[in-house]
């Protein structure tokens, strides 16, 4: 194995430039080093202007996701060595707005995830002296998948529904409103009924997949996705067959 | 430009989102923002992986909960804390289930409990090895409910406003545009967590860097038993990433090179095949990571390009046990070491983990500055003394993060405006700001290169055996370097999103931290807990049942004091472990 | 509800290309997926086609057997084959994603989902062929 490897980094600053541009660095190629050890690499030694986002370094913070070689990845868990000799093009994730180098901005799924209300809805609340809500390991099962989005975002850059309209809810979203919804102490699904089977809701997802594939946690949204579309199918049938009087 | 709120909570982590849920809860009329540097659901608390503590089952006792915590901490904790920290640890946990926290169930349906280090029941509520990240979560979808609270997410805080002894709100810079605001606030709540990139292995994030402690200490607030810096046993050699307690509390053995558990000799306990509480691989994180330093002079450790190690083996718990109970333990080794504990040990070593002292508060989370709180991490109650029992710290996000908020909630009810000079202060930070790092030119020295000199230092001379002449140097060595980074170079001169400003700053805050520190155990006379002194190898509750407090001093050395800690019914014993 | 900016001019928006779903073959693999529908429509209405001119009578039939026979109706026709059945193969390879089953507290891999969708398939296809060529 070589000793170094290139990588050809976007590089964007709104004050002096309209259009981002490509610079090359040249880093350590280590057994060890992952895309984000590059990174660090270049901005302790070889130029401290590169601005990218980054925090826990072991996959669980979401913070580090960019698009390497064309895929989104969390930069923390993907390794130099899986793409000896290079070059590696690192760029900002797609999809997103950029504010800067590889940082992009988030906050359209910020506004996204407040509207499907992913907390525990309850009719009435349990008193703390009563206890836990009973939850059985198969129970827990349901949902469990769902509850392990990170927020990182790869699956909104993936989705090229999301590409091609933003005012589609997105991925994890949807992921996460189905973490609640077959949580069995949850009691909100109706609430989040009409976020859901908007038309910019489930049904702006064609089933690409591509989210799935893309993210590191085996969240699965796209099953997410087309389960409940089957659920809304359903609610749609019901009140039509049931008008709420009768119900 | 100015804001202004009641409350003001600097950092969106565990502590900081409860603080705001509970004052949403309790003063709903009342102006909440939440100022954090990075997305709330980026906080550190994301990585905390083993389980949270608390009194559930029958044969448990608060009393048992609190002795085990007390003798852990060497006695140092406050007991009126600590017995108030178990008494409310189980209703805060039920609540976060309440709010859908997915904890570990048993068959039946009621919440599982498993053991954990120093412990001597089991009574730590665990969802599976990523708890810190579920309740995290949690508790961050929960504050989405609360509309009216205000989020700055990537704000961040540089200043602490403080007028005639009073803090009236903070300076923070947008990170996206660059521009610096001026928030004013009645009460602050400081939540900005630890400080363990202040040495160079450790299992915390990048943006741990002391910043909330840095900021309390150059407003005039003490900072209390910062020499006790906690070394977690059991970190990956490269990253430092974190290989939970739970996996030693699920049965796993710490090997030396030669397949010997060598916690035997350390007056640890007697090895069994399963794991006993309070024993063997189930002891205080002080004494197994005092262990491996010992093993390491008797040459019993294995070499790496890395360091020395010791062996982590976990395969005879199983592929099913492991995939149920540890699954997060083994995609970190898959990915990171590229080793299936399945079928190999992990190579581990002790790292930088948390920090027991920080901001001193009160049981409420009061500092020594009126209207300055300070909750979870980042503070020092203290419930966690000399050494922190793993586990204890999720609950102590919560059950202090609430008692912070509605403290500061009922001092922010009775408002004042804040006089010019607050409006001054702001002014002069801003230039500063302006001045000093983003129209800097001429700088010489990196930053990465200041840094990386702090961490050794930290790391060769305030590690996990200390000398008095080596403390000595090391304070000299901080000052040199906080003399260097008035020269530190910054390049980048973008209002956008500038991160090498951000990195100078954390480490401004890092060099204030790391004074603390070394002073702190430079005036400790005395070997305790996670703070061991080849020159004075003994615990010494004559002199040094007290806190050290820690206030700074713009033109000199900082200046300690001590602080009695508080004994309730737990007088000062010997700390048995395996016995 | 927060005090961060929702907009700002200086971001930069990073254009779709419109050649996009040539970019990865999974994404190439989609749109003829979605292509095939037409092709699925194609079929119904010559299926349609078909029942008519048997209602029609024998020389019709005849005609439009005649008629399948061209060279492009050929062309269509088999080219529609092919898109029908990529079409089912991919949804029926997609149907464990939308179908969570349980037995006895276990998940039902999702091979055996897609398994038993296919078996469906083979055994509705063998009863039409029955009809086609047994009764």
């Amino acid at each position: 194995m070589a000793d170094h490897i290139t990588l050809q980094v976007t590089r964007y600053r709104p004050e002096q430039e309209a259009e981002p541009s490509v610079q090359e660095y040249e880093v350590p190629l280590r057994k060890d080093w992952a895309v984000l050890d590059g990174l660090n690499h270049v901005k302790d030694h070889l130029d401290g202007t590169l601005s990218y986002r980054w925090s826990c370094r072991m996959g669980i913070c979401g913070s580090c996701g960019m698009t390497v070689n064309g895929e989104p990845k969390l930069t923390c868990a993907t390794f130099l060595s899986d793409y000896a000799p290079g070059p590696v093009r690192v760029e900002p994730l797609r999809n997103f707005p950029v504010i800067r180098d590889l940082v992009v901005e988030i906050g359209d799924f910020m506004r996204k995830l407040v509207k499907v209300k992913p907390w525990i809805v309850r009719e009435e609340e349990r008193p703390l002296s009563a206890g836990e809500y009973l939850q059985t390991p198969a129970e827990m099962d349901e949902y469990k998948q769902f509850s392990m989005c990170i927020n990182c975002m790869l699956c909104y850059s993936a989705c090229p529904v999301y590409g091609l309209d933003p005012h589609f809810i997105g991925p994890a979203a949807i992921a996460l409103a189905q973490r609640y919804n077959l949580d069995s102490r949850d009691q909100g699904s109706a609430e989040r009924l009409d976020v859901l089977s908007e038309h910019d809701g489930v049904w702006g997802c064609t089933f690409v997949g591509e989210c799935t594939r893309a993210c590191p946690k085996d969240v699965d949204p796209a099953g997410a996705i087309q389960r409940y579309k089957v659920t809304a199918a359903m609610e749609a049938v019901k009140s039509f067959l049931m008008p709420r009087g009768a119900r | 430009m100015t804001a202004s709120h009641d409350v003001v909570i600097v950092g969106g982590g565990g502590a900081g989102l409860r603080a705001a849920i509970a004052i949403a809860e309790t003063n709903p009329r009342l102006s909440v923002a939440i100022v954090s540097k990075v997305y709330p659901m980026r906080s550190h608390t994301v990585s905390a992986e083993g389980g949270a503590a608390a009194v559930i089952a029958p044969d448990d006792s608060l009393d048992e909960h609190a002795n085990d915590t007390v003798s852990g901490g060497d006695w140092l904790c406050d007991q009126d804390a600590v017995e108030a920290f178990v008494n409310e640890a189980p209703q805060e946990l039920l609540r976060l289930e309440h709010w859908g926290c997915p904890w570990s169930r048993q068959p039946d349906g009621h919440i599982a409990v498993r053991a954990f280090g120093g412990m001597k029941k089991r009574r730590t509520w665990f969802a599976a090895d990523k708890t810190g990240f579920h309740m995290l979560h949690t508790l961050f979808q929960t504050s989405l409910q609360h509309e009216h609270v205000v989020r700055y997410d990537e704000w961040f805080v540089t200043k602490l406003l403080v007028d005639d002894g009073r803090v009236r709100g903070v300076v923070a810079i947008e990170l996206m545009t660059g521009r610096i605001e001026t928030i004013t606030a009645n009460a602050v709540i400081l939540c900005t967590g630890g400080c363990g990139r202040v040495y160079p292995f450790t299992t915390n994030a990048n943006i741990k860097t002391g910043d909330g402690m840095a900021l309390a200490y150059r407003a005039g607030a003490p900072l209390k038993d910062m020499e006790f810096v906690q070394y977690h046993p059991t970190g990956l050699p490269f990253t430092g990433i974190l290989i939970t307690e739970a996996a030693r509390a699920e049965g796993g053995w710490l090997l030396n090179k030669d397949g010997y558990r060598y916690l035997q000799d350390y007056d640890l306990g007697v090895p069994e095949p399963t794991p006993v509480l309070k024993s063997m691989e189930l002891g205080p994180r002080d004494r197994l990571s005092q262990a491996f330093v010992h093993e390491v002079e008797k040459g019993r450790t294995v070499e790496t390009p890395y360091g020395q190690v010791v062996h982590l083996d976990l395969r005879h718990l199983g592929a099913a046990v492991i995939n149920t109970k540890l699954p997060f333990v083994r995609e970190l080794c898959l990915d990171y070491e590229k080793i299936d504990p399945v079928r190999e040990m992990i190579p581990v070593r002790p790292v930088v983990h948390y920090m027991m002292g920080g901001v001193h508060t009160d049981l409420d989370g009061a500092t020594g500055l009126d209207g300055l709180y300070a909750a979870g991490e980042v503070a020092c109650v203290s419930i966690n003394g000399a050494n922190r029992l793993g586990s204890n710290s999720l609950p102590e996000l919560l059950v202090f993060g609430a008692r912070a908020g509605k403290a500061a909630a009922e001092y922010a009810s009775s408002p004042s405006d804040p006089s010019p000079a607050v409006l001054a202060q702001a002014r002069d930070e801003t230039q500063r700001l302006e001045r000093e790092l983003l129209n800097q030119t001429g700088g010489r020295e990196p930053i990465s290169t200041i840094r990386t000199e702090m961490q050794d230092t930290m790391e060769e001379n305030v590690g996990i055996y200390r000398a008095g002449d080596s403390l000595g140097k090391a304070a000299s060595r901080i000052r040199e370097l906080q003399e260097r980074f008035r020269s530190a170079a910054i390049e980048d001169h973008s209002r956008t999103f500038n991160t090498q400003l951000t990195a100078a700053l954390e480490l401004a805050c890092m060099l204030d931290v790391a004074e603390g520190i070394v002073h702190c155990a430079s005036a400790r006379a005395e070997s305790r807990g996670a703070h061991q002194r080849t020159d004075f190898p003994a615990r010494d509750d004559q002199r040094f049942l007290a806190h050290s407090l820690i206030y700074r001093d713009p033109d000199g050395p900082p200046r300690v004091e001590y602080l009695p800690v508080t004994i309730t019914r737990w007088p000062p014993g010997e700390r048995i472990y395996g016995r | 509800m927060s005090g961060y900016t929702e907009f700002h001019p200086r971001w930069y928006r990073q254009r779709m290309s419109t050649w996009w779903w040539l970019r990865r073959r999974s994404y190439l693999v989609f749109i003829l997926r979605e292509l095939s529908s037409v092709f699925v429509a194609w079929s119904v209405v010559y299926l349609l086609l078909l029942v008519n001119a048997v209602r029609l009578g024998d020389d019709r039939y005849r005609e439009f057997l005649d008629w399948s026979a061209r060279p492009w109706p050929l062309v269509l026709n088999v080219v529609s084959l092919a898109f029908v059945v990529f079409h089912a193969v991919t949804w029926l390879n997609l149907t464990p994603q939308a179908v969570a089953v349980r037995l006895r507290g276990k998940r039902v891999p999702r091979a055996w989902i897609a398994a038993s969708a296919y078996l469906g398939w083979v055994v509705v296809s063998a009863f039409v062929l029955w009809l086609l060529v047994g009764a």
